[in-house]
């Protein structure tokens, strides 16, 4: 029982209390990048959610079955890298040949997640919590869920920031970055729930 | 082409933090404080030079399909060994910067300077390519550091300007990142334009 | 000199060239800095130690894992026992918060450390300063086992860091957490006379190692 409250634990934390890009800092290149509409935010979010499962299931057995069995751990980023980089191509034509309509929707959005850093950092960050396997699935849905949160969210405020009149110097960037700011400040309103959730469930 | 000219290229008009709104995920995360964020730079600034020196020698022998994971592989060792080398010989920094450090692999600025620089020019002015943007990579995190330190805790660099108390703790927390980063690109248009 | 063509073989080719190199390039430097980094943790370690126990001129006995903590006593060069140093963790505001605590042999706190932390620097990060002796938060010489162990909002007696009430709770659980798993437990086979005295309660007589306090306790 405490293992299942603990895993709750660990998605609510993942999702609302560390949000992986508006307290962690990861993948803030598409957060910026593609947040402009929310179609397009939701579909990154899938996807970033998507990759970040399977990448890390398998990098953590690479670590676990290959590296430390070898006593090989100072090659964990080169390969934990080229991994997600094949994993990325894979799943590409992977969703081409079998569901057409899943890549016309994700499709371009999968080349730009190879450098999309909260999947490289989720990777390693399950390997230095020291989860096992369930905790570091766990752990990369919470994230990725919390990834999709934000970019909707921002997206969202981003689509009525289009139609407002800016001053100048704010256009584009700037002012995308102020609105992030108060994002990230409503998130931090989370900070400290799951210590209480800790005493809640009695872990 | 002049070698000081590619320098001034990557700091003023290819700044990377303030132009291009590249590698925005250590700018925001490593600027707690100034020192961080030149630690930050610095670290950015040394894979930069020695990946984009190494790409331009090797890149008549890289064929044009398999480009893309050579160069990831070079970036990813050199920073493997910087890791190391940081986690030996300087463990405040590896404590300080932590995933960050990893994470320049998948910096946008190094790949995106082996691609649109490396591979097309010679040596030489690759390694100036990497000290121009690496010291405008660097530049623009130590100020954006230096902001949210001032603003934060009143001080630069750990030293004391003004009473801590008075600090607008903020600024050191997630917010005051991309509060302070806007601020910084609106006032960094403003003075373009003029 | 002409660009080389795509084709398999000389993919094939660089592509394990290029491996090749850097791993030895990579299994050179490790040879060189692993080496160099677990003598730094080492060091460390005992310099922390002899930070947490307030004196330079002490032998500290093997790592013994009590409960997941790990715990090293402590004695003087000439053999007394001092107490034990314990190593706790916690979840902070931004992560693991783990500590290196000193316990003299009566349990009260000798000093502390933080090993690892993730907390925000310029306020959770101020920790490693606040609760040492004669800071705004002293915990020195506090005994978590008989002392109300908490911040002052919850009730305790102890100063939270400003703005940091989270951080200061995991700090103070985290030490509360080595107290109770190893300095008061028991089961665990250190020194401390914590066990000590509830054995003399209970058994009416003295000992003093826990494993013959198990037998008359039995």
């Amino acid at each position: 029982m405490d293992y299942v409250l603990n895993l709750i634990l660990i998605i609510i934390t993942a999702i609302f209390v560390n949000n992986v890009v508006l307290a962690q800092f990861l993948g803030i290149c598409p957060f910026l990048g593609v947040s402009k509409k929310v179609d397009t935010a939701s579909g990154m979010g899938m996807a970033v959610t998507a990759v970040l499962l399977v990448a890390t299931i398998v990098t953590f057995c690479i670590q676990k079955y290959v590296l430390e069995a070898f006593g090989l751990e100072y090659l964990q980023t080169i390969a934990f890298i080229l991994v997600i980089a094949a994993l990325v191509q894979m799943i590409e034509i992977f969703l081409k040949k079998t569901m057409p309509a899943l890549y016309q929707a994700l499709g371009v959005f999968l080349p730009l997640i190879t450098t999309n850093c909260c999947i490289l950092g989720v990777a390693i960050l399950v390997i230095q919590k020291d989860y096992d396997l369930l905790e570091g699935v766990i752990y990369a849905v919470g994230t990725g869920i919390g990834f999709l949160l934000a970019m909707v969210l921002f997206a969202g405020l981003r689509e009525q920031l289009a139609m407002s009149r800016v001053p100048k110097a704010f256009e584009g960037t700037p002012i995308a970055l102020v609105t992030a700011s108060l994002l990230a400040m409503a998130f931090m309103g989370f900070s400290g729930v799951d210590g209480g959730l800790k005493l809640v469930f009695g872990l | 082409m002049n070698y000081f000219k590619i320098i001034v290229n990557g700091i003023v008009k290819e700044n990377p933090t303030f132009v291009l709104l590249l590698g925005m995920c250590p700018t925001l995360g490593t600027t707690s404080s100034a020192l961080n964020g030149m630690m930050m730079g610095l670290a950015t600034m040394c894979v930069l030079i020695v990946s984009n020196f190494l790409i331009s020698c090797v890149k008549k022998l890289v064929p044009d399909m398999v480009r893309i994971p050579s160069y990831i592989v070079i970036i990813a060792s050199l920073v493997t060994i910087l890791q190391m080398c940081i986690k030996a010989y300087a463990p405040d920094i590896d404590k300080s910067l932590g995933l960050f450090i990893p994470l320049i692999v998948v910096n946008c600025i190094i790949l995106g300077r082996a691609e649109s620089f490396a591979a097309k020019n010679n040596p030489i002015a690759s390694i100036f390519d990497g000290i121009g943007i690496g010291l405008g990579f660097t530049l623009g995190l130590t100020v954006l550091g230096s902001v949210r330190e001032i603003l934060g805790t009143g001080s630069i660099f750990g030293v004391n300007i003004y009473s801590e108390n008075y600090g607008m703790l903020l600024f050191v927390l997630a917010p005051g990142a991309f509060l302070a980063l806007g601020y910084l690109i609106a006032i960094f248009n403003k003075l373009k334009k003029a | 000199m002409e660009k080389l063509k795509s084709s398999l073989t000389n993919m094939l080719m660089v592509l394990t060239a290029i491996a090749v190199i850097a791993g030895a390039a990579l299994a050179m430097v490790n040879s060189v800095t692993a080496p160099q980094i677990e003598k730094i943790n080492a060091e460390n370690l005992a310099a922390g130690i002899k930070a947490v126990m307030g004196s330079d001129d002490i032998q500290v006995a093997p790592a013994e894992e009590i409960e997941g903590y790990t715990s090293y006593k402590v004695s003087d060069a000439q053999g007394n026992a001092l107490g034990c140093a314990v190593t706790s963790s916690t979840n902070g505001f931004g992560g693991e918060l783990k500590v290196l605590v000193g316990f003299d042999q009566e349990g009260n706190i000798l000093g502390y450390t933080i090993l690892q932390t993730a907390e925000t620097p310029g306020l959770g990060a101020k920790a490693d300063t606040w609760f040492q002796k004669d800071q705004k938060g002293d915990i020195i010489g506090k005994n978590p086992g008989k002392s109300n162990f908490t911040v002052s909002k919850d009730g305790g007696e102890v100063d939270a860091i400003t703005a940091s009430t989270i951080t200061s709770r995991a700090f103070l659980l985290a030490i509360k957490n080595a107290y109770d798993n190893v300095i008061a437990n028991p089961d665990a086979a250190s020194g401390a006379s914590a066990q000590v005295k509830d054995c003399k309660a209970e058994a009416g007589e003295c000992c003093s190692d826990s494993t013959e306090c198990d037998s008359i306790n039995k």
